[in-house]
């Protein structure tokens, strides 16, 4: 056991190491590639084989007992002063192992993917450079074992898609998008990085196991639940929660397979990984739960109803992921973290399968993504379509496609230990789920040609593209069989999870018996999600034009399309405001004119003062000689008087 | 005759030389000669300093002024923290010489003597060990740089020179009055009028804490406004807009941290328990500055003033460090001195690249420049990632380990210092991408810029290190902490210590919070 346990602590650094090394050759070499598809398969390769060790380390997991899967490994001393201890160290459990083959498997899938989509493309080498950095970072994030080397990979990702969003920067709309995005991410990080400080100052220490052990030991406490709130605007950050997910629908201005792989596959699920992974924290923090559930069912349902009638097809797609996260977070929220996991899991293949499908057809269309000039495509792109219906039907939650198993343990467990509302309100968002995303498949795919078929008929992608598609759509009809069906991930996650879901079911007092309702509400939930997809069917599958859902929707589409003027809120509330105090205020008056004016007005005030002092200096010995004799006169008559 | 002494006189002497140095260019090669000779005998003097020792190391002291009464000497020594500054001046000199090579064909010569002149004065500034000799060559840098900016700024060049002479000397008398105090005081108990800094130290220990606050207030000032911290502020961004580009890379990045070096030398070290009841104020005034720093950049539209600005932030991270007295708050500033000097100092050396080319510091007159110098792009996106504090690069050590130090301070005592340090975070991103958008990104809405030219060799050859370090430190910076750790250390525990003995004083209360 231990030999092979040493084993695996020397192949485990291999994993980042591997897609490190892709990043830096392309990095530095990629400039002097006479082939650009070189630095496609550099990257790709790199990943793969990242994905291929991480699946070794998982079959050896899987033989081995229980207790002995917590693989330790450190690497070096990163900062060691005072009570900050922290080495570039990993921790490989149940928990990081599922996350690491989400991160290399799907990004194995989306890079060799990338090399069809970003054929062409003059940052060609760039793009792989990023993309293998986001790699790296993001293995950094999971895979750390103690919270600032997660903060580094949290800053790195936060990074790469900053790149990667305005990797197309001559235009400044991208550009804005990026330098939202990482700004909107900071504010997050804001968090995190308060969080880690009381961390510091409550348990001495930024590990894993010392900073979940102490608060086993300590119990609930007010600085426990500060943290905890903390830790959640950090999340809500990366995670594009309310109030801070306003970010991600313009990340999509990045290429496709990055919406896919960092805008819905891997860096947007890192808040449940930090809350997950801190699960004991979050349990002994009732007040924080709370308001997890509350925020994650309004970003589910606001922008879900966002999704409802946007055009453009990745526009959908990200508030849909924005909702899904939404779902994770009630999962969390309601103290099933595992749940929150198998969520994440089953959302990265559909999700992923989506996007590229996306990513398909805006390549067919020669970068059209407003699906009014869309329609009938179905014939064009038979793959794209089967894989983009099939994960459409994961995501609606019908059984027994892999979003049905994981969205309903979700609404099962806020059900039975949150509340009946939650589950409602839970239901009423799948519902949307359904009908949002029929509607964008029957768009795309259905109804009359709405492009001009005859100049550029679309035709369906190269191998390089659409085997990634199968792959995800397999995966999104069959990966739900992880989860409940078998319990094998419960099981699997359980010595991770376990300890928080029981703290937070012990301080649920009077959990009657619910079970009865599983089954009945398991039910409705089926089939809200086909009257939703019945209903998306009835008014979009043979639709020519759009223009008709503006006038029977009234206000409601207006607000919906214009996406509830949040930016403009925050715009005009926060934005502004800071600038023109910052500029008017701030700069031009307390700069310039105090701060700046006391200072020049003393020297002002000088200069003055001794333009009077200097009139005594006459050059006439006569004067002086006055007043020689009346300072001798004045001190005389000091020394006699006094 | 030690290496410090040796490292002051070289480019002391190539200063003096540089006299018989008519042709400008032969100057250039001498003063980079100089410059390299010297960064190679600091190296020597790395070696031979000893990381595993307390206190001070590579002494020299010869009698100076000595008399029955007076006793000053020519006292040199540095400590961890004295070593990695002098690594640094030494360093940045070599590599701000390569940086502006092209910069400037106006009296060369001198321009070469006066900034020889400067490193010798700076190096002394780090090395001093006796109050009186670190006066002098504390005062030796106006000279120079007052001429530098005076000679070969811009437009309002003698406007910017006079106000950076003036200001800083106004505060630097408060300073010697308080160590002519410190010297009478000290002659009281040792019969002997002296400067030495050790004698110095158990000189104000006597002292009541009253007259401890004036002499802490008079150094405070003093440095406060070299730093500088928020009210002292005004004279960095004047002279910084008309500084030429080696000067503004010095005076950033070498320059504002003898204030840093003053507070943590004789602010902590000669007046404790007058820090100790005085670091809530210095504390409020580096976050402030904090966050002002970061706002009022965020609306400058010259670059070199927004990077100015960015300075006033960053600075109020160390001084937020040192006055939290903890260990990671003083090694945090330590490693943000070194870090603020080479993110800094290669954001001006960059920006003095570009507008060699442009000649123009607006913003505006920007725009799209990846597309046409994608080097540059890189290594300038480098340095502001640096700057804004990414973790992975240097700025992110020294900014976090600052802010752990406030959190942890029982001498603060409070969380709302890290709490709104941690805001800077946010706004650094919001200047400094913005910059970098305006910059660099969108399309090419400046005709001129169009045959603007990539970095060359040199230029390059310049950066890369800068970039090293950069990389190391944020990935290994243990490597550079481990130099200073003994020295802080146990200055932090003194510290610490001088707090708990004197509990009625300093009492400390845990925030409520934490007791549940």
């Amino acid at each position: 056991m231990l030999r092979r346990k040493k084993d695996l602590q020397n192949l485990i650094p291999y994993i980042v190491v591997a897609p490190l090394l892709g990043f830096l050759i392309n990095g530095l070499f990629g400039g002097r590639y006479k082939n650009k598809a070189v630095a496609g398969w550099i990257g790709t390769i790199a990943v793969t084989i990242s994905f291929i060790i991480a699946a070794g380390v998982f079959i050896e997991m899987l033989s081995m007992p229980e207790e002995h899967r917590a693989i330790h490994v450190k690497l070096f001393d990163w900062i060691s002063v005072g009570k900050v201890n922290v080495g570039i160290s990993y921790l490989i459990d149940q928990l990081s192992i599922i996350f690491i083959l989400v991160i290399t498997g799907i990004g194995a899938l989306i890079h060799l993917y990338s090399t069809g989509y970003m054929k062409g493309d003059p940052g060609y080498t760039r793009f792989f450079t990023y993309l293998n950095l986001f790699i790296v970072m993001m293995l950094q994030l999971v895979m750390a074992d103690n919270y600032l080397l997660t903060f580094l990979g949290w800053e790195g990702v936060g990074l790469c898609s900053y790149l990667l969003i305005g990797f197309w920067y001559e235009e400044v709309k991208n550009g804005d998008a990026a330098k939202k995005a990482f700004i909107v991410n900071r504010i997050g990080d804001f968090g995190f990085l308060v969080a880690m400080g009381l961390m510091l100052v409550l348990f001495g220490s930024l590990n894993y196991s010392d900073v979940l052990g102490g608060a086993t030991s300590m119990g609930q406490n007010s600085t426990i639940g500060l943290i905890t709130m903390m830790l959640f605007l950090g999340c809500t950050g990366k995670s594009a929660q309310i109030p801070l997910y306003i970010w991600l629908p313009d990340a999509m201005a990045g290429p496709t397979p990055v919406s896919a792989l960092i805008h819905a596959a891997t860096m947007v699920t890192s808040g449940i990984y930090l809350v997950a992974r801190s699960n004991i924290l979050f349990a002994l923090s009732p007040t924080t739960l709370a308001v997890i559930s509350i925020v994650a069912i309004a970003t589910a349902l606001i922008a879900a109803m966002i999704a409802l009638f946007q055009n453009d097809i990745k526009k959908v797609l990200a508030y849909s992921t924005v909702s899904q996260l939404g779902y994770m977070f009630l999962g969390l929220g309601v103290g099933a973290f595992g749940a929150g996991v198998f969520h994440v899991l089953t959302h990265a293949f559909f999700k992923a399968c989506l996007f590229l499908g996306s990513g398909a057809v805006i390549h067919a269309m020669h970068h059209e993504q407003d699906m009014q000039k869309m329609g009938g495509l179905k014939k064009y792109l038979p793959i794209t379509f089967w894989t983009f219906a099939l994960a459409t039907l994961a995501i609606a939650g019908i059984p027994p496609f892999a979003g049905f198993f994981s969205k309903d343990e979700i609404l099962w467990k806020a059900f039975s230990q949150g509340s009946p509302i939650l589950w409602a309100l839970g239901a009423l968002g799948a519902f949307m789920t359904a009908f949002y995303m029929a509607r964008a498949l029957y768009l795309t795919f259905y109804g009359k040609e709405r492009f001009d078929a005859h100049h550029h008929p679309p035709h369906e992608v190269d191998a390089s593209m659409w085997i990634p598609l199968v792959v995800l759509a397999g995966l999104s009809v069959l990966g739900g069989l992880l989860g409940s069906p078998t319990g094998a991930l419960e099981k699997w996650l359980a010595p991770i999870v376990e300890k928080g879901e029981s703290i937070v079911i012990a301080s649920r007092s009077g959990g009657s018996n619910l079970e009865q309702f599983e089954l009945p509400l398991l039910i409705i939930s089926v089939i809200i999600a086909i009257v939703g997809i019945l209903l998306a069917t009835r008014y979009y599958k043979n639709r020519i034009t759009l223009a008709t859902d503006e006038k029977s929707l009234g206000g409601f589409y207006k607000l919906s399309t214009n996406k509830f003027y949040v930016d403009e809120f925050y715009d005009g509330a926060i934005i502004q405001p800071t600038y023109g105090v910052s500029d008017s205020f701030l700069y031009k008056i307390v700069d310039v004119k105090i701060v700046d004016g006391v200072i020049n007005g003393s020297a002002i005030m000088v200069d003055m003062l001794s333009s009077y002092a200097r009139k005594i200096q006459t050059g006439i010995i006569q004067n002086y000689a006055v007043m020689i004799v009346v300072g001798i006169l004045v001190l005389l008559s000091y020394v006699l008087i006094f | 005759m030690g290496l410090l002494s040796l490292l002051i006189l070289v480019p002391l002497c190539g200063a003096a030389l540089l006299h018989f140095i008519k042709d400008g260019k032969q100057a250039k090669y001498f003063a980079l000669g100089v410059a390299m000779v010297s960064f190679v005998i600091s190296l020597v003097a790395f070696t031979q300093f000893d990381q595993g020792v307390t206190g001070f190391q590579l002494q020299e002291k010869y009698s100076w002024i000595s008399s029955r009464t007076i006793s000053i000497s020519y006292s040199l020594g540095v400590d961890g923290m004295a070593m990695l500054l002098v690594l640094l001046t030494t360093f940045l000199m070599v590599i701000a010489l390569i940086g502006t090579w092209n910069s400037t064909t106006k009296s060369l010569s001198s321009l070469m003597a006066l900034l020889l002149l400067l490193e010798a004065a700076m190096i002394g500034v780090f090395c001093s060990l006796d109050l009186f000799l670190f006066y002098i060559f504390w005062e030796l840098i106006l000279i120079p740089m007052y001429f530098i900016i005076g000679i070969w700024g811009g437009e309002r060049r003698i406007y910017s020179a006079v106000k950076f002479f003036i200001y800083t000397l106004a505060g630097s008398l408060l300073m010697l009055v308080a160590i002519i105090w410190l010297g009478v005081e000290a002659s009281k108990v040792t019969g002997v009028f002296t400067t030495s800094f050790a004698d110095l130290q158990k000189a104000s220990a006597a002292l009541s804490l009253n007259v401890q606050q004036y002499l802490f207030w008079a150094f405070a000032i003093s440095f406060a406004i070299k730093v500088p911290l928020f009210p002292f502020h005004t004279w960095l961004p004047d002279a910084h807009v008309e500084a030429p580009t080696i000067g503004s890379v010095i005076l950033a990045g070498v320059l504002l941290k003898m204030g840093t070096y003053g507070m943590i030398r004789f602010n902590l070290g000669l007046f404790p328990a007058a820090s100790i009841d005085n670091a809530t104020i210095m504390s409020t005034l580096a976050v402030i500055g904090i966050i002002y720093g970061a706002l009022v950049a965020m609306v400058q539209t010259d670059i070199k003033k927004l990077i100015a600005y960015s300075s006033v932030t960053h600075m109020g991270f160390l001084v937020l460090g040192i006055f939290s007295m903890t260990r990671e708050g003083l090694q945090g500033a330590v490693i943000q001195m070194i870090n603020h000097g080479l993110s800094t100092g290669m954001l001006f050396m960059m920006f003095g690249m570009m507008y060699e080319r442009t000649h123009t510091r607006e913003i505006k007159d920007y725009g799209g420049l990846a597309k046409i110098t994608p080097k540059y792009a890189v290594f300038f996106a480098i340095a502001m990632l640096s700057s804004v504090g990414l973790p992975g690069l240097n700025g992110f050590v020294g900014e976090y380990l600052t802010l752990m130090g406030a959190f942890q301070s029982t001498v603060l005592n409070s969380w709302v210092y890290g709490i709104l340090g941690c805001s800077g975070v946010i706004l650094a991103a919001v200047y400094l991408l913005w910059m970098y958008q305006r910059f660099m990104l969108g399309p090419i809405t400046n005709e001129h810029n169009r045959n603007v030219k990539d970095l060359s060799t040199r230029e390059m050859t310049a950066l890369v290190p800068l970039v090293i370090f950069m990389i190391w430190i944020g990935i290994q910076p243990m490597n550079f902490l481990k130099v200073s750790e003994k020295s802080i250390n146990a200055q932090s525990d003194a510290l610490l210590h001088t707090q708990s003995v004197a509990p009625s004083q300093y009492q400390i209360i845990q925030p409520s919070i934490i007791v549940k």
